[in-house]
């Protein structure tokens, strides 16, 4: 697949001295959602305003669509539809008027009946002839989204659009973000929401003090990071782990009522079994097993705050 | 797609919308405003004077009230215009669209250059119901008005990106244009005004352009029309490299 984004060692220092990002390398292929990931300050909201052109890079290139986001701006901004993070709307406007003002911004001719079908998608068409200030928050959100797709974008960037949002639209969000990648479109999207990444996106890019600490197709990454844990219930408490079970790497926990065995999905022989078969050996009763896969945020928390050299090496 | 026309209208359509929104306060408040001046300079005062330059004085304040009203007017708006999108972010879209500089300004200002023309158009008509005023040379009286509207549009531009606060949005148009309008002759004419007082309006710019905007009415001003449109020129081609320069900076505008 031909890449859509290609972000080639960019790298932003702002005025102020702080150095926002460091020198990034980034390949989006067309079709994917792709999910950027990393605490806040750490340079997602930069990255994007740079590939839109909010912000002027320090250094590096940026080539969307073939054309390269500085010589060829023209293509490449009508390729790109932006959902910012924060609310910014012409609050004394008509829903339907901003929404048709981005559309001609964006250089496509007016089509009534295409910001209908954005606007009934978004469950905004009852609310078109209102003020944008009249509406709530997540009414807000979508019109922002609907701004963001007026224009027919190939390439959306939803900069953390949940944040704020209720259950409900949440659904309704991602509902929308599939059936918009169903229809072609390429998604890249920032969150704090790491279930939501863990839901919704082909590959994930972590992002951490300006630097990409990796970019790793989703279930690779859960495989390479995941690690599960196997509890045992026990039959009765007991106070220390047998010398018995040395052999394998075991904790005790709740107040001796259950061991926990943590253990490496890819290893050639988890140790499972044999564990299992030695407690009946010992003749040590259980009532329950259950096992337990780390989940994207685990790895996530171990990815930002290890430091850097680790991660690097763990993700190779 | 090498001229985003479609921005261009959307842009203009949308500033025309937002004024649409405020019509009470941009076009009836001139009027009003005017007709006060009419009824006070007119009638209360203007009627114990004698004529300036042989122009019942009625008639001759007209061309200045309508300068004021277009200075102020065409700075606000145009100011606001785009100050606006920057105070409520709604600039990153304008940032992110496949929109060149050019493109901006002419729509931005365009926009405000519209309303401005139609202010000045209004409180001629107003005028029109007070005094009898004739239009000695009225395609250049057009003239002359659309390049002042254009001019203190792009001025306007220019401060509003400038502007970091809204104090600072109000302060030159308050502190600055209003006074030099009132002491460049909006309301008499330069040579009533005795020496030294005479040589030094003659450093203020505003009196090329109110004189320059007389002669379209009367076929005569405190200077010569040459002069006049020397500093219409010279200060268009001033908004337009500071806006050039700005653009390409990146200004204000751009992190």
């Amino acid at each position: 697949m031909a890449s859509i984004l290609s972000v080639r060692g960019v790298s932003k220092r702002y005025a102020s001295g702080h150095q926002a990002l460091g020198e990034i390398d980034l390949d989006v292929e067309e079709g994917e959602i792709f999910a950027l990931l990393g605490p806040n300050g750490a340079g997602k909201t930069t990255l994007i305003s740079i590939i839109c052109g909010i912000v002027n890079a320090s250094g590096g290139t940026v080539t969307v669509d073939g054309h390269d986001i500085i010589r060829g701006y023209r293509h490449t901004r009508s390729t790109i539809g932006l959902v910012p993070q924060e609310l910014a709307t012409d609050m004394f406007e008509r829903v339907i008027d901003t929404v048709s003002l981005s559309r001609g911004l964006f250089g496509k001719p007016r089509n009534d009946a295409y910001i209908e079908k954005i606007l009934r998608d978004l469950s905004l068409w009852d609310k078109r002839a209102a003020k944008v200030q009249e509406l709530s928050g997540g009414m807000k959100r979508r019109v922002m989204i609907a701004k963001a797709l007026s224009h027919e974008p190939k390439l959306l960037f939803l900069d953390e659009p949940t944040a704020g949002v209720d259950v409900e639209l949440r659904r309704d969000m991602w509902a929308l973000v599939r059936q918009l990648r169903d229809n072609g479109a390429t998604i890249i999207l920032t969150t704090h929401y790491i279930e939501e990444a863990e839901d919704m996106a082909d590959r994930i890019g972590v992002i951490s003090k300006g630097e990409l600490v990796l970019v790793e197709e989703k279930h690779a990454l859960m495989k390479k990071l995941g690690r599960k844990v196997l509890h045992v219930r026990l039959s009765e408490a007991m106070s220390a782990v047998p010398a018995g079970l040395a052999d394998w790497k075991l904790a005790l926990r709740d107040e001796g009522h259950e061991l926990e065995y943590e253990f490496d999905t890819h290893a050639e022989d988890t140790g499972v079994s044999a564990l299992l078969a030695r407690l009946g050996e010992l003749g040590i009763g259980y009532k329950d097993l259950n096992t337990e896969e780390s989940s994207l945020e685990d790895i996530f928390v171990s990815l930002v705050h290890a430091p850097k050299s680790t991660a690097k090496g763990e993700a190779a | 797609m090498s001229f985003n026309v479609h921005a261009i209208k959307a842009i203009y359509k949308f500033e025309l919308h937002r004024f649409g929104r405020t019509l009470m306060t941009s076009l009836f408040v001139p009027a009003i405003t005017t007709s006060l001046y009419f009824i006070v300079f007119g009638s209360a005062i203007g009627s114990r004077m004698t004529e300036v330059d042989g122009i019942p004085y009625g008639a001759f304040i007209v061309p200045g009230l309508i300068m004021l009203s277009m200075f102020t007017e065409s700075i606000s708006n145009a100011s606001f215009g785009i100050y606006m999108p920057k105070f409520t972010g709604t600039i990153y879209e304008l940032h992110s669209a496949p929109v060149s500089p050019l493109e901006s300004v002419i729509a931005f200002v365009g926009a405000a250059a519209t309303k401005s023309m139609f202010i000045g158009l209004l409180i001629l008509a107003t005028a029109h119901l007070f005094v009898d005023m004739p239009i000695a040379h009225p395609i250049a009286m057009i003239g002359f008005m659309l390049l002042i509207a254009i001019s203190f549009c792009l001025f306007g531009f220019i401060l509003g990106i400038w502007a970091q606060s809204f104090e600072q949005l109000s302060v030159i148009p308050m502190l600055i244009v209003t006074p030099m309008t009132f002491l460049g002759g909006a309301f008499y004419s330069v040579h009533m005004l005795p020496e030294p007082w005479k040589t030094i309006t003659l450093f203020n710019p505003v009196v090329y352009l109110i004189s320059g905007f007389r002669w379209t009415f009367f076929g005569k001003g405190d200077v010569a029309m040459g002069i006049s449109l020397t500093f219409v020129a010279g200060m268009l081609a001033v908004c337009l490299t500071v806006v050039w320069w700005m653009f390409k900076t990146g200004y204000r505008l751009k992190k």
